[in-house]
């Protein structure tokens, strides 16, 4: 596309950046302790990580906590109306395909008002990367049900606890198709940072599910799966090649056990390291990413890393470049006549 | 003047000079009549004659055959002069079944003429369209017509009999035996037709002989039917048309070549986005087709079509997307949003029957008010009406070039009517249309993303991908200048005045109010939209009569033309005829304190010609 992007003037090195760079002169203004603070330094260290210009990266984002943080950037930034910001972000990537674009979303601006736009965003995969921040709350209305409020879960608008299902983010951006799908918990700051500089090379779409804790609306919902005494036992690290291990001491592992996926001790029952599912985030049967997704809600680990990175056709537009007599012809369409000074007319047909 | 009367053959019937007339076309969608008014219409434009097209879709994609809401038809007005409207009442209508005379022959008028495909009128098809005896057996009926029974389908069946086609092949033939009548009855020359074919079936011989015989032996059907005692040619008295190379195209054609063309004018890329809505998708279809000179996207929902669509004016682009009622509705949210980001964007919205999912098919002028005022809080935007179907690429054009101007969004309402309908076009160079070059700000040195142009109000557009100049957009209020976010109650309200006053900065382009009609006229007939060619056909024929009745058509509704208060004070009373119950006129009465006289229509159709010169008459008294 020719868009001006004024790729002509900017220096053909890209600078040193240090993360400073990518901090606005605007003060962030989210509740102390609260997660996205981790999240945004995670973010801003993969720009710097990134090695492109400043200019090139553009943030776009809808309404909620984390919807602020396009403000705090010193990039370009735009935050737009609720749960859409995939759709700005589309356009953009589109009439500027040179830029780096983010989407900074919610569990209710991504899922609930912009659910539509979200899987979207993930079938049709752009070079986009969508940092999702799960508190599972609507923190700035300040204290609803979202969509991924565990059923029962007692919220402003369930005082008697929600009775809606909750969704699983992740299986939803694999069910839609998405090429690269992570997580990780807002208290692994260098995990976040692995994550996210490896969602800012993929080519494609890539989603990561940041579990936040929602210090004032939700607080420690994510306790058991993020703090350091539990972690290791209700949490499983995804790491590309390696068996589905966990625990203090990694003696547990991932089986499949009549098609499903199970826990099993390592020498217990007959259970041999062998058996342990080995990670494969580049399976091209989506199903295995999506059982991942789904682990967590019984015995099994929460499974935090990249569950899924493939590569598949990158969304592109039709573009040529059209010169003004392309135009010209392409006005006058197939079927035309002319009409010269002395009125006479004449079929251009041929 | 030109004195040209083209007579294409003299044949052996008399033939009788008319001024213009209305052609009606009506059958079962598979018919293909619409193909036949494309064929006719060509071949006049051929001749130089002038014409304004509509065709007629039912709103069921495939309504059971024979059925009166299956009935599709192909409207046309042909003149030896300029031609304003698809025209009222039918002077010729050729009816392929019995649901289509049902439908059409209360429009014919009184002596014109009748041509029906006799072999349809059988009991179950005349079942089906209502009828309980055959209404040609009527003669009681047929004095006021000249009817004439074709025996469509057997005569084409006969003239292939010899020729390897099945029945429902040799069947398919028969609007080409249509067309051959129609181009005899209008003494056109059928060379056209006949190039067509012999290209469009090139590698289909059998098809091309059964359609070029049938063809022929509908211009043979004319020269011996009894029926068919006169023939008719255009009397050529309208101005010689300017120099140039023309075209037949739709308003939704119309405005995406518009939008391609201001493209070009502004030196910026054109992205649609875009979902698809009765009657506005053609404006995607047409864009789609040149990857050359756009990008399109269709989004997953309207929503969607206008965000990405701000996205890429964010990035740069010269951003458009289209739509009608509902998704008009659904957009209003994006459109605050570009309200208050301040970034030029194209909204075209090409009104329906409403409200909700109102009849899709049909027209209407009933968006005016939610254009202008159909957002929260105080949402100003400029609004821009198309009057004729190749209006709709000027107005694309003026309103790409204001939104750039102006760092503003656009809203043009367009209608069904224009967007289906057809009419000649003069095809411009690019040249002569004006040259809007987009400035993109690219100097770091003091920029501040809100900082206003005193001329136009309009803050500095500074794309992503620009050095130095990272800023961040929202939706959230801004302070002047500095564009950061401010709860500030007093800049809210500069803000709210800022916007207003740079919507209302847009009047200094809007050119003069051009008067047509009676020069010492009373009346003004004063209209917006595709009631242009009804009004200046109405007005034309009557101050031609004497009528002291004048009329102007006003493109801008936001901000209305500067000259439109003092215009409107000139006259003793003023008509204005909308599709809707009163739209422009309430806003006259509130903002301009004038009453107008108002004549509305909400029946999914155009005014009649004959329904705005009775409403003049009335009001301008016995003459
Ligand atoms: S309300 Fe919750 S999610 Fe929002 S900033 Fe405060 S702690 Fe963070």
């Amino acid at each position: 596309m020719s868009t001006p992007t004024n790729t002509e003037t900017s220096p053909k090195t890209v600078p040193t950046y240090s993360r400073k760079d990518f901090l606005s002169s605007t003060e962030p203004r989210w509740c102390a302790g609260c997660g996205t603070f981790a999240t945004f330094n995670g973010i801003t260290r993969a720009f710097v990580n990134a090695g492109i210009e400043r200019e090139k990266f553009a943030v776009v984002s809808g309404i909620g906590c984390s919807s602020r943080l396009p403000y705090y950037s010193n990039t370009y930034g735009f935050h737009t109306i609720h749960g859409r910001a995939p759709t700005v972000a589309m356009g953009l990537k589109m009439a500027n395909p040179d830029l780096n674009v983010w989407v900074i979303t919610g569990d209710g601006d991504g899922l609930s008002i912009g659910g539509n736009h979200f899987i979207h965003l993930m079938r049709r995969n752009p070079n986009i990367k969508v940092v999702l921040f799960n508190n599972q709350i609507y923190g700035l209305t300040k204290g609803q049900t979202s969509p991924t409020s565990p059923l029962g879960a007692k919220t402003k608008s369930a005082p008697y606890g929600s009775v809606d299902r909750p969704m699983h983010p992740l299986t939803v951006a694999l069910g839609a198709g998405a090429t690269f799908v992570a997580r990780v918990p807002d208290t692994d700051n260098e995990l976040m940072y692995q994550v996210l500089n490896a969602a800012s090379k993929h080519e494609g779409v890539a989603i990561v599910e940041v579990l936040i804790n929602c210090v004032i609306f939700n607080d420690k919902v994510f306790e058991s799966i993020t703090n350091k005494e539990t972690r290791p036992d209700t949490t499983v690290l995804l790491e590309a090649g390696k068996p589905l291990l966990f625990g203090a001491n990694k003696d547990r592992g991932i089986i499949m056990k009549n098609d499903r996926p199970t826990v099993a001790k390592i020498g217990e029952g007959g259970a041999r390291l062998e058996d342990v599912i080995i990670h494969d985030p580049q399976n091209p049967n989506s199903g295995y990413a999506f059982m991942l997704a789904e682990m967590g809600d019984s015995e099994l680990p929460v499974p935090y890393g990249i569950f899924r990175q493939i590569h598949e056709h990158v969304h592109k537009p039709h573009a040529g470049k059209g010169n003004k007599e392309g135009l010209l012809k392409t006005l006058r369409g197939s079927n035309t006549w002319s009409v010269d000074n002395s009125g006479k007319i004449s079929s251009l047909e041929k | 003047m030109q004195e040209n009367n083209v007579q294409y053959s003299s044949g052996s019937k008399p033939t009788e000079l008319i001024d213009s007339s209305v052609i009606r076309l009506g059958g079962d969608s598979g018919d293909g009549m619409q193909l036949v008014g494309d064929l006719f219409t060509n071949t006049c434009a051929i001749f130089g004659d002038y014409f304004a097209t509509l065709p007629d879709y039912p709103s069921e994609i495939r309504a059971p055959a024979g059925t009166i809401f299956g009935v599709s038809g192909f409207q046309l007005c042909i003149g030896g002069s300029e031609v304003f409207t698809p025209g009222d009442m039918y002077d010729t209508l050729i009816a392929m079944n019995p649901a289509a005379l049902k439908v059409n022959l209360p429009q014919v008028r009184k002596g014109g003429t009748v041509i029906i495909n006799e072999d349809a009128f059988i009991p179950k098809n005349l079942e089906k369209a209502g009828y309980t005896e055959n209404p040609l057996d009527q003669s009681e009926t047929w004095k006021n017509y000249r009817l004439v029974r074709v025996p469509m389908t057997s005569a084409t069946q006969n003239l292939l009999s010899d020729l390897p086609l099945s029945s429902k092949e040799a069947d398919r033939c028969k609007n080409f035996f249509a067309l051959g009548v129609l181009l005899w009855l209008y003494n056109r020359s059928p060379e056209y037709s006949r190039k067509w074919m012999t290209k469009k079936f090139e590698r289909k011989a059998d098809i091309l002989k059964a359609n070029m015989r049938t063809f022929e032996g509908g211009l043979q059907f004319g020269e011996t039917c009894a029926a068919l005692n006169h023939r008719w040619n255009l009397k050529k008295s309208g101005p010689a048309p300017k120099a140039g190379v023309y075209r037949n195209i739709t308003g939704n054609q119309a405005a995406a070549m518009g939008l391609m063309a201001a493209a070009e004018r502004s030196g910026l890329r054109l992205f649609l986005g875009s979902y698809p809505i009765t009657p506005a998708t053609d404006i995607m279809h047409e864009l789609s087709k040149y990857p050359d000179f756009a990008t399109v996207f269709q989004a997953e929902d309207e929503i969607a079509g206008i965000g990405s669509a701000i996205g890429a004016a964010f990035g740069g682009a010269l951003a458009a997307t289209n739509t009608s009622g509902p998704g008009f509705s659904l957009k209003s949210e994006f459109m605050n949003l570009a309200v208050m980001t301040e970034l030029p964007l194209v909204i075209i919205d090409v009104q329906r029957a409403g409200p909700s999912t109102g009849i899709p098919t049909k027209t209407e002028q009933s968006d005016m008010m939610q254009a202008m005022f159909g957002r929260h809080g105080e949402s100003p935007m400029v609004v821009m009406a198309a009057s004729t179907p190749k209006d709709c690429f000027d107005t694309a054009v003026e309103a790409s070039r204001i939104a750039l101007k102006y760092m503003t969004p656009v809203i043009m309402l367009s209608e069904g009517y224009l967007g289906n309908g057809s009419e000649v076009w003069r095809v411009p160079e690019l040249d002569e249309l004006p040259s809007f070059p987009a400035k993109f700000r690219t100097d770091p040195t003091n920029f501040k993303p809100y900082e206003r142009d005193p001329e136009t109000l309009a803050r500095p557009w500074a794309i992503p991908g620009t050095p130095g100049l990272e800023h961040r957009l929202g939706g959230l209020e801004k302070l002047d200048g500095a564009g950061t976010v401010s709860q500030d109650g007093p800049n809210h309200e500069k803000m709210t005045h800022l916007r207003a006053a740079k919507v209302a900065k847009v009047a200094q382009d809007i050119p003069k109010t051009e008067v047509y009609g009676h020069p010492e006229a009373e009346l003004l007939v004063l209209g917006w939209g595709g009631t242009a060619g009804v009004i200046k056909s109405a007005v034309r024929n009557l101050s031609g009569q004497g009528y002291k009745v004048a009329c102007a058509h006003i493109r801008y509704l936001n901000p209305l033309p500067p000259d439109l208060e003092s215009l409107l004070k000139k006259y003793k009373k003023v008509l204005l005829p909308e599709l809707n119950s009163g739209q422009l006129w309430y806003r006259l009465r509130a903002e301009l304190l004038i009453n107008t006289e108002k004549l509305n229509k909400m029946q999914g159709q155009p005014f009649r010609i004959d329904e705005i010169e009775s409403k003049i008459k009335s009001l301008l008294g016995a003459h």
